[in-house]
């Protein structure tokens, strides 16, 4: 039964990081098919490296993402702190439903959606171009906002609500309790906030196909668009290198955590 | 807080400031198929860097190339319909120029700042696309052919739509995932009209395909250069242009132009051409830019990055263009005794009515369903589905229950 279960395991695994173990192969192949490998070689990762487009996209993937999570973050924490404090539960719930449907809905309604209303109001406005990075960034930090949210209020939830009366009482302005008492508690469920936005926003596609004008193109609507003739194997490099520092990324977060789990449980002891 | 706030407001004005700033700039905005430009990569040139620099020297004024791309006409086409983003130059293939011209979606191009143009061939004027030569001017064009490994098929195999039918390959033959191209495929070897409104030609043509089915390895688009590179398929229609890449790979795939009985190429043309779009800001600038892409420099570098043939003379009759292609390439793409003005009209896509495309994307349907995996698909879905929703109101029940007993 166990080494059933290890390689049940294993299969997981193999079968969810294939498709990127053979990018990563594909990305040092020396010819651009990716059907046949050639022979190794670095071509790919300089020809990144030279292709302004490529980097222009990515540059504006990134700070959308960016800039998006940041402001999604602060309206999300800010509005799941007062979500929590509604006395009456039925218009907690309400709310709480309200801000989920952009989640549920599927992301082309969004994106559809989205771009008639900038459209409209932009036509009412007088405004000759409609579309570009601030209508994106509204829409990112739309469909953001629920996943900030959702993440932030479980920790409000655990969070003992005596400890801020405690501070008042202790003569903490409210807003001082918030800052040193509240703020901390909650921390890591806004950070996880932050990079599930992060995360969300680097690789939408739909949303950001319909709400981007002329000049602000992304990194997923550029491969997209390459497929009226082929993805280049630069694209395979720079995925590449995007999961790397994804990956360096959780490594040294995890490690983080588990130093401060160490620390509290000696701490406890 | 107030530091807070201080930021917020610092952040908000330097965000309006960078919008405002922008649209002092001179700008062309030009919306392009992804891949479909020489842009840089590879050594190539990149000709909207030149673009701006042979603007700066010729008028004295700095000019930003805003190009972006897409990819597919509808698309663009949604793109363009929704009014929200302003395009100077856009390059949409044949079909969908008559259907923006029918719609009123094109300016009328002012010749006189296109001198250039005379560069274009004779065989691409009049088409029936744009039949007074007002609204377009053709950037690139190409014909399918069929592709086959020749460690596998019998040469004497090759030569018609035949060999896409061949049960000799069965398992071996990739059909386009599109119902236009492929039902294109069944209609040219019928020799029906592809732009027929008969539905019982349509109907000949669907039986066509389901005749064709089971010897298909399966429909693709993208993953043909895949598939054809590594040897998985052996058949397949494409791009004349696309197969001079996948040849590069592999070496024993070779090409050819279906013909009818009487040696005639039975086969779809298409062509690609920039247009204006009504409304479009910047129109003399984009009436230069066009200008400037059909002279010989970047005309050249355009041609030879996308592979696809190119309707300028300043490029087919340049010795420099065909010593770079090669001559088997130049063969390919430029078949000879072949008039491309005499064929066009006849065998390329038309804009179909919306009946006619209703009820081809219904026979597409059919054909899709009929293949044994569909129904099992939707009946399998639709469990799913069902099981979900039923778990999901178990456990409300029982939630609601447990809420009730302990709280």
């Amino acid at each position: 039964m166990k080494t059933l279960s290890k390689v049940y395991t294993m299969l997981i695994f193999v079968i969810l990081y294939a498709p990127i173990a053979v990018m990563v192969l594909f990305s040092f192949n020396a010819s651009n098919s990716t059907g046949v490998f050639t022979g190794f070689s670095l071509y790919w990762y300089k020809e990144l490296l030279s292709d302004p487009a490529t980097l222009s996209a990515l540059k504006n993937t990134l700070i959308l993402a960016v800039t998006s999570s940041c402001i999604a973050t602060i309206i999300g924490t800010v509005a799941a702190v007062g979500i929590s404090k509604l006395k009456n539960k039925h218009t907690q719930n309400a709310i709480m439903t309200v801000t989920n449907i952009p989640m549920m809905n599927p992301d082309i309604v969004t994106g559809i959606s989205m771009m008639l209303l900038f459209v409209f109001v932009s036509a009412k406005l007088g405004a000759s171009q409609s579309l570009g990075f601030g209508t994106v960034l509204i829409a990112h930090v739309t469909f953001n906002l629920p996943y900030v949210i959702l993440s932030v209020m479980p920790k409000i939830r655990q969070m003992d609500r005596h400890l801020t009366e405690a501070a008042m009482d202790l003569g903490c302005t409210p807003f001082q309790a918030f800052c040193k008492v509240e703020f901390p508690a909650i921390l890591p469920g806004i950070i996880s906030g932050a990079i599930m936005a992060f995360t969300l926003s680097l690789d939408d596609f739909v949303i950001s196909y319909f709400t981007t004008g002329n000049g602000f193109e992304t990194l997923p609507i550029r491969i997209y668009s390459m497929t009226k003739k082929r993805v280049t194997p630069d694209m395979y490099a720079l995925s590449t290198l995007i999961f790397i520092a994804v990956l360096v990324l959780l490594i040294l977060s995890n490690v983080a955590q588990g130093d401060d789990k160490k620390k509290t449980r000696r701490a406890k002891k | 807080m107030k530091r807070i706030a201080l930021i917020f407001t610092a952040l908000v004005c330097l965000f309006l400031c960078s919008c405002g700033s922008q649209s002092e700039k001179k700008v062309v905005n030009v919306y392009n198929w992804g891949e479909y430009i020489s842009d840089g990569s590879e050594g190539t040139m990149d000709v909207n860097a030149a673009f701006e620099e042979y603007y700066y020297e010729t008028y004295g004024e700095a000019i930003e190339v805003v190009y972006t791309t897409y990819a597919s006409n509808e698309d663009m086409y949604a793109k363009l319909k929704s009014g929200a983003a302003g395009y100077d130059v856009i390059i949409p293939s044949d079909y969908m120029i008559a259907r923006l011209i029918e719609e009123d979606m094109l300016e009328k191009l002012d010749f006189s700042n296109i001198p250039n143009y005379a560069n274009i061939s004779e065989e691409f004027r009049d088409l029936y696309y744009d039949p007074s030569n007002e609204y377009s001017i053709p950037y690139t064009y190409g014909m399918v052919g069929v592709i086959y490994n020749s460690t596998v098929v019998d040469e004497a195999d090759a030569g018609t739509w035949d060999l896409l039918w061949n049960s000799k390959y069965s398992g071996r033959i990739l059909q386009f995932n599109n119902s236009r191209d492929a039902f294109g495929t069944a209609m040219y070897k019928l020799g029906l009209d592809v732009n027929t409104t008969s539905e019982s030609e349509w109907r000949m043509a669907l039986e066509e395909l389901k005749a064709q089915q089971p010897l298909v390895q399966g429909y693709v688009m993208d993953e043909i250069f895949n598939k054809m590179e590594s040897g998985e398929a052996a058949i397949s229609a494409y791009y004349a242009g696309d197969y001079l890449c996948m040849t590069e790979n592999n070496e024993d795939l070779c090409f050819f132009y279906p013909t009818d009985e009487d040696g005639n190429y039975v086969t779809n043309l298409f062509v690609d051409a920039y247009c204006i779009p009504k409304g479009a800001a910047n129109k003399e600038l984009a009436e230069i830019y066009i200008n400037y892409m059909l002279s010989e420099e970047p005309a050249i570098a355009n041609a030879e990055y996308i592979y696809y043939a190119s309707p300028n003379s300043a490029v087919y009759e340049s010795e420099v263009y065909m010593d770079d292609m090669g001559e088997e390439a130049m063969e390919i793409l430029y078949p000879e005794d072949f008039s491309f003005h005499e064929n066009y009209n006849k065998l390329s896509y038309h804009n179909l009515d919306s009946e006619t495309l209703q009820l081809v994307n219904n026979l597409w349907e059919e054909l899709k369903i009929s293949s044994a995996t569909g129904e099992v698909v939707y009946v399998l879905a639709i469990l799913i589905i069902v099981g979900l929703i039923g778990y999901g109101i178990y456990h409300a029940v029982i939630k609601r229950k447990r809420e009730k007993y302990y709280i």
